[in-house]
């Protein structure tokens, strides 16, 4: 989760994502972002997130984000 | 057959006594007659087409999950592999995959192309060769359509989101069920299967909502939209400038809405008098505040199957992540983030924009629209500070009704790139705008484009309509509102048919034109 946080501050160093529910409801990350995102943690975490699974609820909040990630990590 | 021919409306009729007299499993089979004779009288010539796609979704699907299913069983009766060797032996059961569903799309796409494209293409290399003769190629009825939304559904069933479907008649239904392929919506099969295939006992109370959006669809093609038209058509052939393009830009937003927004009516309308429920294509999309509002809410369909099947594949495909992290560590953060999300806009806009026709009008127009979502990003900040700076302006009504405002005229002026017959023509007019004022000119000309003062006060009327309806729609879609009132709901309907029959354009000698989006 730590290394999740790293690149989340990377791309947003004044968001406290430990704390943020909304992450694209309120327009904190954009498509740029997303994009940025998915090849960050593909490296990160040697998983593939395949572009059907650019979803709102995927990408909400950190802990969504970590459980799409264990999830492609798991399958 | 157009939605606004008696031929359509008999079709209709019969196919509606016919579902509703067939026992409940049965109905959908009066749905592929219906689809099929339909289609038949578009031209039997087309028929071969629509099978074919058909036959290559079908079969290509079936590939799919039969692929799909042998590789969890082998993987399955593996065992338990180390990681590394079941990620390895994933990817390669995935791009086995992935070249069957390529073949597929080259197959599906491959027609498309050559039928829609051919022409454009050989009209280019013919200012080099003058020499090359094009052919005259037919352009099958919907083929954007179904050839889009077959294409989606091998798509669904490669990611697992859609079992193939097995029985080929039932495929064949999904291909070319007759209200949606003309002019879309483009359905998902995990959307449409159930709606299709579902026991639709007859509901009065859901059949008279349908009728109504029916009348309500054919109000907005043929009192408004084919009155506006008429106008339109001269404007256009007579190229005349200045504040005649404004009126253009005027006029032609009411056309495509009336146009569209109408045959959509229709579509879900006749849907609902069989029971099945499409998504809705629509949501009051000139009350959008931007242009990238706009397209949500525009032909939301399309839009999200680019979105699903263009735009983010190609956004984290493997070669673009590869370059966003070259970009980022040679371009710096910023710029670096930017370009892959810049270059999968710009091929989606193309895409889009050559979808719904071949020629550089519709490039240039789809690039435009792009143009303007990218600088609108880009301003972000901009507006954040000026947010910031005039907070209870930005909140007030006055000031959503001008970016509503500002959103319409820039998506009318971009549209009208539809009308005129090449971009450099399309400019030169744009430019005029701010040249020509002829305001009292065209003011005093009015009953010199086509129509009469009686016309001018019937399409004036019928789109304070429309405009009051989605007015009224804001909470919650007029329609849900009427049916909870079926005596309203009822006069409501006799009263559209009285409107349609008094002042809609039909009749021996009128040529209605077809349903614009049915020609893409």
């Amino acid at each position: 989760m730590e290394k999740l946080y790293e690149i989340l501050k990377s791309l947003h160093p004044d968001v406290d994502f430990t704390a943020e529910e909304d992450l694209i409801g309120k327009g904190i990350l954009d498509s740029f972002d997303i994009v940025t995102l998915i090849t960050e943690i593909n490296s990160a975490y040697d998983v593939s997130i395949p572009a059907e699974e650019i979803l709102p609820e995927n990408f909400r909040s950190a802990a969504a984000i970590h459980a799409l990630i264990t999830r492609l990590d798991e399958a | 057959m157009q939605f606004n021919s008696i031929p359509f409306l008999l079709l209709l009729t019969a196919a509606l006594v016919l579902y509703y007299c067939l026992p409940l499993r049965r109905r959908w089979y009066v749905l592929l007659g219906a689809s099929y004779l339909y289609y038949l009288a578009a031209g039997a010539e087309y028929l071969v087409f629509i099978l074919y796609t058909t036959a290559v979704s079908y079969l290509t699907g079936l590939w799919l999950g039969r692929r799909a299913m042998r590789d969890a069983t082998a993987l399955a009766a593996a065992g338990e592999l180390p990681r590394e060797e079941r990620r390895a032996r994933q990817a390669k059961d995935r791009r086995a995959r992935f070249r069957i569903l390529v073949g597929g799309l080259v197959l599906g796409f491959g027609m498309l192309a050559v039928l829609k494209y051919t022409g454009f293409v050989l009209s280019g290399v013919q200012a080099f060769v003058p020499t090359l003769r094009i052919p005259e190629l037919l352009l099958p009825l919907g083929i954007s359509f179904y050839t889009f939304q077959s294409m989606g559904y091998l798509i669904d069933v490669y990611r697992g989101k859609a079992q193939p479907e097995r029985n080929p008649f039932r495929f064949a239904l999904f291909v070319s069920y007759f209200p949606q392929i003309l002019q879309g919506p483009i359905s998902r099969f995990g959307d449409l299967e159930p709606q299709l295939f579902g026991e639709h006992r007859f509901q009065g109370e859901r059949f008279r909502a349908g009728l109504a959006r029916v009348v309500w669809g054919y109000f907005k093609k043929m009192v408004v939209a084919d009155t506006a038209m008429i106008a339109v058509r001269t404007l256009v052939e007579q190229e005349l400038t200045g504040a005649y393009v404004v009126l253009l830009i005027l006029l032609y937003s009411a056309v495509i809405y009336g146009d569209f927004t109408g045959g959509i009516d229709i579509t879900i309308g006749v849907s609902e008098l069989f029971g099945v429920r499409l998504k809705e294509n629509f949501d009051r999309p000139f009350a959008s505040r931007s242009v990238k509002e706009y397209w949500r809410r525009w032909h939301i369909t399309m839009g999200t199957w680019f979105t699903d099947y263009v735009f983010y594949p190609l956004s984290v495909c493997g070669p673009m992540q590869r370059l966003s992290k070259w970009s980022r560590a040679h371009l710096g953060a910023a710029l670096g983030k930017r370009l892959p999300v810049y270059i999968a806009t710009i091929v989606t806009w193309f895409l889009t924009g050559l979808w719904h026709g071949a020629g550089w009008n519709f490039i240039v127009w789809g690039l435009l629209n792009c143009l303007c979502i990218q600088v609108s990003q880009e301003l972000q900040p901009l507006w954040r500070r000026w947010q910031a700076a005039a907070p209870r302006l930005c909140a007030s009504r006055i000031w959503g009704c001008w970016q509503a405002l500002r959103t319409f005229l820039l998506m009318g002026l971009i549209r009208s790139l539809d009308c005129y017959r090449n971009v450099p023509l399309t400019f030169r007019l744009w430019g005029s705008i701010l040249t020509d004022f002829n305001w009292g000119q065209m003011l005093g000309d009015l009953t010199g484009l086509g129509l009469t003062p009686a016309d001018w006060g019937v399409l004036a009327a019928g789109v304070l309509v429309q405009f009051a309806a989605s007015l009224l729609g804001k909470r919650e879609p007029l329609r849900e509102r009427l049916s909870r009132r079926p005596v309203l709901l009822c006069a409501c309907l006799t009263l559209g048919v009285i409107v349609i029959l008094l002042f809609g354009s039909y009749g021996i000698g009128y040529d209605a034109g077809d349903f614009i989006y049915g020609q893409f």
